[in-house]
């Protein structure tokens, strides 16, 4: 059984991290890659605050500060990147990123008390998969509402036209920093909460490939979709353990099938399930054309 | 007084100066022209204006504030809107929501109001979308509203890039060749409808254009570009019968021939 709690919270885990990379990569438009970083910085952050000066507080009330320790170094982080490296576009932008995120995990890796590389240990259990689904409905929620605001359609601008979105009086350095340093945030908050659930540590947990790991999950749901990316990140995360599942046979080729999948979902369909737009009934009966 | 005013305006990249020494003014509703052969500097002499580059001498000035250390977003505030030579819609998104976002300079509610979905942002989000209707309208749009902007005709998105520039609710709009690649009666169209916004929406109008029929037939001042340089400012008839027009569009006379 606990076993598929885990996955179960891994997925809600998921889901917020996917929603915090839309924001900057479907949203905004910019290519980030090193979005595990900040999902590191927002774990060792919080686990630091819970070992080294928890207050005597309830845990639920110290994981609330938990998170928002997490958040502020993460968005702290994402601020440090981006007023440098915004200005720069596409694959440079996505090099900066890599190259951050890096040096962060390096930082941690080399710092002996918060464990190095043996990892960092005794982190007080403050939270469950209940928290984990709560955050993941709350960040849903504001990405669906930040959607339909002012400031979203100003954002999603960004990604369509730069020039034409400056034009309409759109200031595209604050927007686009906003969304960095709130994407980085709420993913601060997502390690927050892998912290105080696994209560243990490891800056290879947080390196490139996750951040690959999230971008796909983003990709494989549809850029700009919220319910593309609670899609995206059920099946990824999910399908390994599902394909262990089925038998022995098959689970010897589950890394094959994973990437065999990917490959033909993005020949047939390189913008995504969802393409840009949210799962909705109404929207399966409106004829082609129409949005 | 004068809305724009332009002032010894110089643009230089490297060694190439693209617009040299220009100067001329803008009344709160006039209908100007700025012609002239390609490469004559009208585009940058647009972007001068609207903030995209910065002009390396001279000012632009707009309503008393200078604008050309402004950034271009700042610029769209004070009330200068702008088209694109080349279409420039947000085409993966729809027709009003291309509108709605146009509105972003207008907007009177805060970040928080619209995660919360408060009472103010109902309201204002209302009012957004009856305006922007209300401007589609008016360009025979309102019926495409939920269509992709990529999905419309060229015409059309030409008409909906100038409804996006009027919803920012500027002073001054910038046309870049809106008659660019429509047939005698989509241009016949367009004509009334620019004199039309004109007269609406109270502003004044700058547009570039090649199609002299459109100019003549609407500008009440034209002012004439010839590699960078201002030759000539007039009425249509004077710019008709100007000698230095005529020589920059079908080249110099030979002594003697």
């Amino acid at each position: 059984m606990d076993y598929y709690l885990q996955i179960v919270t891994l997925v809600g885990i998921f889901i917020t991290l996917t929603l915090s990379l839309n924001l900057i990569n479907g949203y905004c438009g910019q290519f980030s890659l090193g979005h595990a970083g900040f999902w590191g910085v927002g774990a060792y952050a919080s686990a630091v605050y819970g070992v080294y000066f928890a207050l005597p507080l309830p845990p639920a009330l110290n994981m609330l500060i938990g998170m928002g320790v997490g958040f502020s170094a993460a968005a702290f982080c994402g601020l440090l990147i981006g007023v440098p490296c915004l200005r720069l576009k596409g694959d440079y932008l996505a090099i900066a990123t890599i190259g951050f995120s890096e040096i962060l995990r390096i930082i941690i890796m080399n710092t002996e008390s918060i464990g190095g590389p043996r990892g960092f240990t005794n982190i007080p259990k403050w939270t469950n998969g209940a928290w984990v689904w709560g955050v993941a409905v709350l960040v849903t929620i504001f990405m669906l509402n930040l959607k339909k605001s002012a400031f979203g359609r100003a954002i999603i601008s960004i990604r369509e036209d730069e020039i034409a979105a400056e034009t309409m009086g759109i200031n595209l350095f604050r927007f686009k920093l906003f969304s960095f340093i709130i994407g980085a945030g709420i993913a601060g908050i997502a390690g927050s909460l892998v912290a105080h659930d696994q209560q243990f540590l490891h800056p290879n947990n947080f390196n490139f490939m996750w951040s690959v790991c999230i971008l796909v999950m983003v990709i494989l749901g549809g850029q700009g979709s919220v319910t593309g990316s609670i899609v995206g990140a059920i099946i990824l995360t999910l399908l390994p353990e599902v394909l262990k599942l089925i038998g022995s046979d098959i689970s010897v080729w589950r890394m094959s099938i994973y990437s065999a999948l990917m490959v033909i979902l993005m020949l047939t369909r390189p913008q995504g399930i969802f393409g840009p737009h949210e799962f909705s009934f109404k929207r399966a009966k409106l004829s082609k054309g129409a949005a | 007084m004068s809305l724009l005013e332009i002032k010894n305006v110089t643009m230089r990249f490297g060694g190439l100066t693209a617009v040299k020494d220009v100067s001329f003014n803008v009344g709160p509703t006039d209908l100007v022209a700025v012609i002239g052969p390609n490469g004559a500097g009208k585009t940058t002499l647009f972007n001068t204006i609207t903030g995209i580059y910065t002009p390396t001498e001279g000012s632009v000035t707009f309503n008393g504030d200078k604008v050309n250390a402004k950034k271009a977003s700042d610029i769209t505030y004070l009330g200068i809107a702008r088209t694109f030579q080349n279409i420039r819609l947000f085409n993966n998104l729809t027709v009003i929501d291309n509108i709605r976002i146009a509105r972003h300079t207008r907007v009177n509610y805060s970040f928080f109001d619209g995660i919360f979905k408060t009472k103010k942002y109902r309201e204002e989000e209302k009012k957004i979308t009856e305006d922007a209707l209300e401007l589609l309208k008016l360009f025979h749009l309102d019926e495409k509203r939920n269509y992709l902007a990529k999905n419309l005709p060229y015409g059309a998105q030409r008409k909906l890039e100038m409804a996006r520039a009027l919803a920012t609710q500027p002073k001054l709009l910038l046309l870049d060749e809106p008659a660019a690649g429509m047939n005698p009666t989509e241009t016949k169209e367009l004509s009334n409808l620019i004199k039309f916004i004109r007269e609406k929406f109270q502003i004044a109008v700058i547009l570039i254009e090649h199609d002299m029929n459109l100019v003549m037939q609407i500008a009440e001042k034209i002012h004439v570009l010839d590699y960078g340089n201002l030759i000539a400012s007039g009425t249509p008839v004077e710019i008709q019968n100007n000698k230095k027009v005529i020589e920059a569009y079908l080249g110099a006379d030979i002594e003697g021939v």
